[in-house]
């Protein structure tokens, strides 16, 4: 049987998979196990969209089953059984801007590829990111910005953490709307990304996962 | 005998718009009085530049020149984006220096920041706006949420307007709450109980919402009256507005401000079938939103922001089912009208191309944005005439060099032989001034057809 559920999450068919929990889960199937095969279904929609065979409508789709088998799941889990984090990543739209669309996606596909997201939410002020790598210890922060005030706001927020004498211990990701490489330089940032795959590997890249 | 608008062919129609632009009239449907001899050239050359580019005609002199700013001129004042939303002179000024100063052959208006006592009379909550919501320096920025329910495909296919009236607008507006008490207009029939009909009208929250809507009605007045005097001036100064109106894609209609991006994204795989539905019910009213407004400035150029079809945001096989059916069939709506869709396709359309391809060819007007420009001239460049793409991030970090580089590369490639406008490939808030002359200015020298 194994796989099944992955199969059935990875291809987006929703009412088959939430069915298979439930009788996989009458059938006394470990939980743990269930929700292993969902992460694993979640991967191969990360590849597919790695691929080009995915799109986002794809992965905001999976989510959302996957939402409805964590949630069919959650009162079979023990809280203890909570899997290892890779590591954490600080997530935030900056100052000015509101946009939330693409930091949720690099959010959802980051924690399902099992790293420990601190999501700042949107419109961060400077002082945030700078204090919550302090307090974390995070050594990976992804700034998202749509509109273009968010190139002077990106570039604050990394001379903030420069300032703060943190720069050498982060690595800093920009993406979203007009970003693109020379934005990347212009802010002094490490990398762009493309889309929510491209932050998955760039910050397996510098943590390791 | 002069033919009725209604017989004329769409070629017809469409030089028919033309010829009333190149013929402008002030306020009072007089003849335009130009500035001078100079200005007067300006604009009619302009006019007859953009029309080339759009009919794939024998170019007029040189490549057009375009600049669709967003909130820079705000900035470029020296102003905060509040203060342009709330003294509309202030608004109007900069505008104006910004069109002044830059010299772009044609203007885009100044209705971009837009009234901001209107939205606070009618508690406006779609969007968050400088002092509510985002600092004072900061544009508007939309507030995504699901403005209608996944389980009201229904009512809006039934009937629109009801729906938008009882249900949406009340949700966006919280000063409308009171039309959620009006009952259907198509209630009313008959003598025998036409009056209960009539009933709600009667009650304090209705009346109060009829009473912020002529609060509100007379503030847009107030806007309204400094942007036609912009207009007017502009024209006479010899610089053109090109925009006639607006509207849009079915599908960004029901995903940007009703379903939102997640729930239009999951009602393709839970209920595509009502999806589909609504998608064609909304599609004449986006049609008639288009044709009506042409009918009240006299501009046939409609505007329509794409959101959602763009590459990555939908599959090849979502683009092709949900998107693009519609979206054609707004185009071809508005062109059969005598309207010019001005499409501005944001993100990337590299693989839109081919299927974007299949409208008649010279009559509308395609913004790119993240689009390889070479290959859009080779896929759809003798079909749509092509507007960009200068990137905001040039603008805003790039040298005047580098800016001259990418429209030289533009202008070789996708101005040769006309059907192309140079321009931005996205509004930009924030720039260096002298990207801006440099593209205007190399762009008016390099892109003479000779």
């Amino acid at each position: 049987m194994s796989g099944e559920l992955a199969k059935l999450l990875s291809d987006l068919k929703e009412p088959e998979a939430l069915g298979y929990v439930e009788k996989a889960l009458a059938g006394k199937v470990n939980p743990m196990d269930l929700l292993g095969q969902a992460k694993e279904g979640m991967n191969i929609v990360g590849q597919r969209f790695a691929r080009g065979d995915y799109f986002i409508p794809d992965l905001i789709f999976s989510g959302e089953i996957l939402k409805g088998i964590v949630k069919v799941l959650e009162p079979h889990l023990k809280q203890d059984e909570e899997a290892k984090r890779l590591g954490k990543v600080i997530i935030g739209t900056v100052a000015g801007d509101i946009h939330d669309i693409g930091k949720d996606l690099v959010v959802f596909m980051l924690d399902v590829h099992g790293f420990e997201v601190l999501d700042l939410g949107v419109d961060v002020p400077v002082q945030k990111f700078v204090d919550t790598i302090k307090e974390s210890g995070s050594t990976v922060v992804g700034l998202s910005g749509f509109l273009t005030l968010a190139f002077d706001a990106m570039k604050d927020t990394v001379e903030a953490i420069n300032a703060a004498g943190l720069r050498d211990q982060v690595k800093i990701m920009v993406g979203g709307g007009q970003i693109d490489d020379q934005v990347k330089g212009y802010v002094g940032a490490d990398a762009y990304g493309n889309n929510a795959m491209e932050a998955v590997k760039l910050a397996q890249g510098w943590i390791g996962g | 005998m002069e033919k009725s608008w209604e017989s004329l062919s769409t070629d017809e129609k469409q030089e028919a718009q033309f010829q009333k632009l190149l013929t402008p009239k002030d306020p009072e449907g007089n003849d335009l009085k130009f500035q001078s001899p100079q200005a007067e050239a300006a604009y009619q050359a302009s006019i007859k530049r953009i029309k080339n580019a759009i009919q794939f005609k024998e170019p007029e002199d040189r490549v057009p020149v375009c600049l669709f700013p967003g909130m820079f001129p705000i900035s470029y004042a020296g102003m905060t984006m509040e203060a342009a939303m709330y003294d509309y002179d202030k608004c109007m000024a900069a505008f104006k220096k910004f069109v002044l100063d830059f010299k772009p052959d044609l203007q885009f208006g100044a209705g971009a920041p837009g009234p901001g006592k209107f939205y606070e009379i009618l508690d406006y909550k779609l969007y968050a706006w400088p002092g509510h919501g985002v600092a004072p320096d900061a544009g508007y920025q939309c507030l995504e949420k699901e403005y209608m329910m996944a389980e009201e495909y229904d009512l809006l296919i039934t009937d629109p307007s009801f729906f938008f009236r009882n249900f949406y607008l009340p949700r966006v507006f919280g000063a409308l709450d009171g039309f959620a008490m009006l009952p259907p207009l198509t209630n009313i029939l008959e003598m025998y109980g036409v009056a209960f009909n009539f009933i709600p009208f009667g009650l304090p929250p209705v009346q109060n919402t009829f009473k912020a809507l002529f609060e509100a009605g007379a503030e847009a007045l107030k806007w309204a009256g400094a942007l036609s005097g912009f207009n007017t001036e502009m024209a006479t100064l010899g610089f053109p507005n090109i925009l006639g109106g607006f509207t849009k894609a079915p599908f960004d209609t029901i995903g940007d401000t009703l379903r939102g991006t997640k729930g239009i994204m999951l009602d393709m795989y839970r209920q595509p079938d009502k999806l589909l539905a609504a998608l064609d019910a909304i599609t004449p009213i986006m049609i008639g939103m288009g044709l009506g407004a042409t009918r009240q400035t006299g501009n046939p150029v409609i505007f329509m922001p794409l959101h959602k079809g763009a590459d990555g945001f939908l599959s090849d096989e979502q683009f092709k089912k949900f998107y693009w059916p519609t979206l054609k069939n707004v185009i071809l709506g508005l062109i059969e009208g005598g309207c010019i869709p001005f499409l501005a396709a944001e993100g990337g359309y590299n693989t839109r191309l081919e299927d974007i391809k299949d409208i008649p060819q010279g009559k509308t007007l395609w913004m790119f944005d993240q689009t390889d420009m070479a290959k859009a001239k080779e896929i759809v460049g003798d079909t749509l005439c092509l507007f960009g793409n200068v990137p905001s991030s040039l603008l805003k970090i790039g040298t005047p060099d580098q800016v001259k580089e990418y429209c030289r590369k533009l202008i070789d490639t996708a101005g040769q032989g006309g059907g192309f406008v140079m321009g931005n490939g996205a509004f930009f808030d924030h720039a260096k001034p002298e990207n801006i002359t440099a593209m205007v200015e190399f762009s008016k020298e390099y892109g003479v057809y000779k």
